[in-house]
């Protein structure tokens, strides 16, 4: 009787993927130095023999995280990869897809290190599989987590470091994505009349705009055709700054409309011309949302035909004026 | 006093079951309320001249009168703003038999609020039309504001900004509304109470609301039956006389999101109702033997609280802590269980607790009660009555 698909994969548990390999080349300044360079590391012990005696150290070191760096594969055999008659690492791979699992994602790598490198060390390194989980439903699609233990050593075999490596192969949603992609829901519309029009209008080129009385200069939110101070008809529109207070706030959690996230944090704030208005409230945690908070305006281009005035925190520069 | 006042009386109530899911048509709902609500005013179908109802009713006054057998409609009118409907219906009807424009008025309202059109579910994805009211929403659906909860969350946590209340002082009202219910076996919730841990232990559904904050749904039908006082006399059942009836709508009165008021921690639309009760009676909130108001969100109980005069601004939660509200508090609130507690029948099912009450018959009795109020739907224009033994 063969063997199902499930042995066959928990057969590699414990199993060598990677024979001992050794780095093209031993550790050298050169490369420190690219490295150093490129990450902008301060430290002076990688690159400084002085600095490195004066901690204690007989020579300048390697940054600890660049292990993986020496026993890298490099360009040449990226590039024109070398069909091995007999790679485990292969096998293994060709096994993952056979099951449908012919996607990867690194969800976690811990290194223990065990003592510091120097120039001249000559590193190797060797891959076993530690595990392999059964099929979990993830946010990507169904797949299985592979933990593998990468062991580095010296020339003279001690252990400089060990890495846990585990990676999330996946049968990728094929299905989901084969299928035309649902337009994203659209906020609810406005209902447009002779009345309000000219507010959203004027949102959608980026001006808040605050109704306001020509006979008496009250403005006034919501909009409407009449002033009720004084009962003229006639009215314009001044602009807003676009600095406001959080009057109060409401964090919505059920029931969920597709357009939105949740939790979503709505909020009747203040503008600095003494109005009120709706809004949502942007990068700002609903934890964080405190009432008599500074705010500032931000244009949401929600969709082609609604562009809405939300707010979020008044940056520091905003405070001082 | 008002000449209104005393003038006519609820002498008639009458409900079908209370459920998540009727199984029939609002219509029918409707006519099950009425025909029963006459029966107990010792009436018949062709008594009734005069029909009230709320503007979101589904079933206009002519499907009711023809199925029901009513005959003749002299009087028939209806009052907006959903829930705010409920004591302006009686207040409509109580003014036309006093003006003489019908003998007879019963008042209904019938939905499958719950197995049917919820409105909890919100305005987010209702049709557009460029009518005012509809383009009121513009300001609130597109950011997300389209449910009750979260237009009365709004309110909620100004007030509690501007008085220290906490959501537990919301939740107390919560457990009250539950101890009644668990003994009215009329209740959906009949035999679950529940504790303030509870309350607080429940979901989100818009902060600072927590579920147990927001009121059922309900499918269902209430009718009330109206007539003189001096009518009233001849009838079997002991008159409740309307010695307070009013509508209110504030200045800058906007649907559930009157935010833009120099200030927002009251209800000013339920004030204005206060104060024409009062005066209309004579009466004032102390002497209020018991309180049915309406706790579709329990935020709104508290603001209710302090419009009324039952205690002072920002000081409901003291009131309620006090034990005032409990059934041998000063003034038992919501005896029946409440929209919380029994059903939401936008608040037409709390007028009729409120006649039991008055009749001695309500299954939560607390004692003898010469006058209770009862209030209409908050955060929109409302309304509230006074029903006394008088």
């Amino acid at each position: 009787m063969s063997a199902t698909y499930e042995e066959r994969l928990n057969a590699w548990v414990g199993k060598q993927l990677v024979r001992p390999t050794p780095a093209a080349d031993p550790v050298n300044v050169p490369m420190i130095r690219h490295w150093v360079e490129a990450l902008d590391v301060a430290n002076p012990v990688h690159l400084d023999v002085e600095a490195a005696h004066a901690t204690g150290r007989g020579d300048v070191v390697a940054p600890a995280s660049m292990i993986q760096a020496w026993i890298m594969r490099g360009y040449a055999k990226t590039v024109r990869p070398q069909a091995g008659a007999d790679d485990p690492y292969a096998e293994f791979i060709a096994l993952l897809n056979e099951g449908g699992y012919t996607s990867v994602v690194a969800t976690d790598s811990d290194f223990e290190f065990m003592r510091e490198l120097v120039p001249g060390d000559h590193v190797s390194a060797d891959e076993s599989v530690e595990s392999i989980s059964p099929e979990k439903t993830t946010g990507l699609g169904a797949g299985r987590f592979v933990t593998t233990v990468k062991t580095y050593r010296d020339a003279s075999g001690e252990v400089l470091a060990t890495q846990k490596w585990r990676t999330l192969r996946f049968k990728p949603k094929a299905a989901a994505q084969a299928e035309p992609e649902k337009p994203q829901a659209l906020r609810p519309r406005a209902a447009i009349n002779l009345d309000n029009q000219f507010w959203f209008e004027a949102a959608k080129e980026h001006r808040l705009v605050i109704q306001r009385c020509t006979a008496c200069q009250t403005l006034r939110h919501p909009v409407g055709p009449q002033c009720p101070h004084c009962q003229s008809f006639d009215w314009d529109t001044v602009e807003a700054s676009g600095r406001a207070t959080l009057y109060s706030f409401t964090v919505a959690h059920h029931p969920r409309h597709p357009a939105f996230d949740y939790p979503l944090v709505i909020a009747v704030v203040e503008l600095e011309e003494g109005t009120r208005l709706i809004t949502n409230l942007v990068g700002i945690a609903p934890e964080d949302a405190v009432i008599g908070m500074p705010l500032e305006l931000e244009w949401l281009d929600a969709d082609a035909d609604l562009t809405l005035p939300v707010f979020r925190a008044a940056s520091a520069a905003g405070e001082e004026n | 006093m008002s000449s209104l006042s005393g003038a006519t009386a609820i002498v008639g109530i009458g409900a079908t079951e209370f459920s998540k899911e009727s199984g029939r048509s609002e219509l029918q709902l409707g006519c099950e309320a009425v025909t029963a609500a006459i029966a107990d005013a010792g009436l018949e179908p062709g008594d009734v001249d005069g029909l009230v109802t709320f503007t979101a009713e589904s079933s206009s006054e002519i499907h009711i009168a023809r199925n029901v057998g009513i005959g003749d409609l002299t009087f028939f009118s209806r009052v907006g703003y959903g829930g705010g409907a409920a004591a302006g219906t009686v207040a409509h009807a109580a003014a036309a038999i006093h003006a003489g424009l019908a003998d007879v008025v019963v008042c209904w309202r019938s939905f499958n609020e719950r197995s049917g059109e919820r409105y909890g579910l919100g305005q987010a994805n209702r049709p557009m039309d460029t009518n005012a009211d509809r383009a009121a929403y513009s300001w609130m659906t597109p950011f997300g504001l389209s449910t009750p909860a979260q237009w009365v969350a709004m309110f909620a946590q100004r007030y509690m900004h501007e008085y220290g209340a906490t959501s537990e002082d919301f939740g107390r009202i919560s457990v009250i509304d539950r101890a009644r219910a668990a003994t009215n076996p009329k209740a959906h919730f009949y035999g679950r109470p529940i504790t303030l841990e509870e309350h607080q232990a429940s979901r989100w559904i818009a902060e600072p609301l927590h579920l147990l904050d927001c009121c059922q749904e309900t499918d269902g039908g209430q009718a009330l039956v109206l007539v003189s006082a001096e009518r009233a006399k001849d009838l079997p059942q002991k008159p409740a006389y309307v010695v307070g009836a009013a509508q209110g709508s504030g200045e800058d009165q906007h649907m559930m999101t009157s935010y833009y008021r120099p200030d927002i921690s009251g209800i000013p639309e339920m004030g204005l109702v206060g104060r024409q009760l009062w005066e209309q009676s004579g009466l004032s909130a102390a002497d209020m033997d018991a309180a049915i108001l309406y706790d579709h969100f329990t935020p709104f109980v508290l603001a209710q609280l302090e419009e009324l005069g039952f205690c002072g601004r920002g000081e409901a939660s003291d009131f309620i802590r006090s034990g005032a509200l409990e059934l041998d508090g000063a003034v038992p609130l919501n005896t029946h269980g409440g929209q919380l507690g029994e059903a939401y029948l936008h608040g037409m099912n709390g007028i009729a607790e409120a006649v039991r009450l008055v009749r001695g018959t309500s299954v939560n009795q607390p004692k003898a009660v010469d006058n209770v109020v009862v209030t209409a739907g908050t955060g929109v224009p409302t309304s509230g009555v006074v029903l006394g033994a008088r």
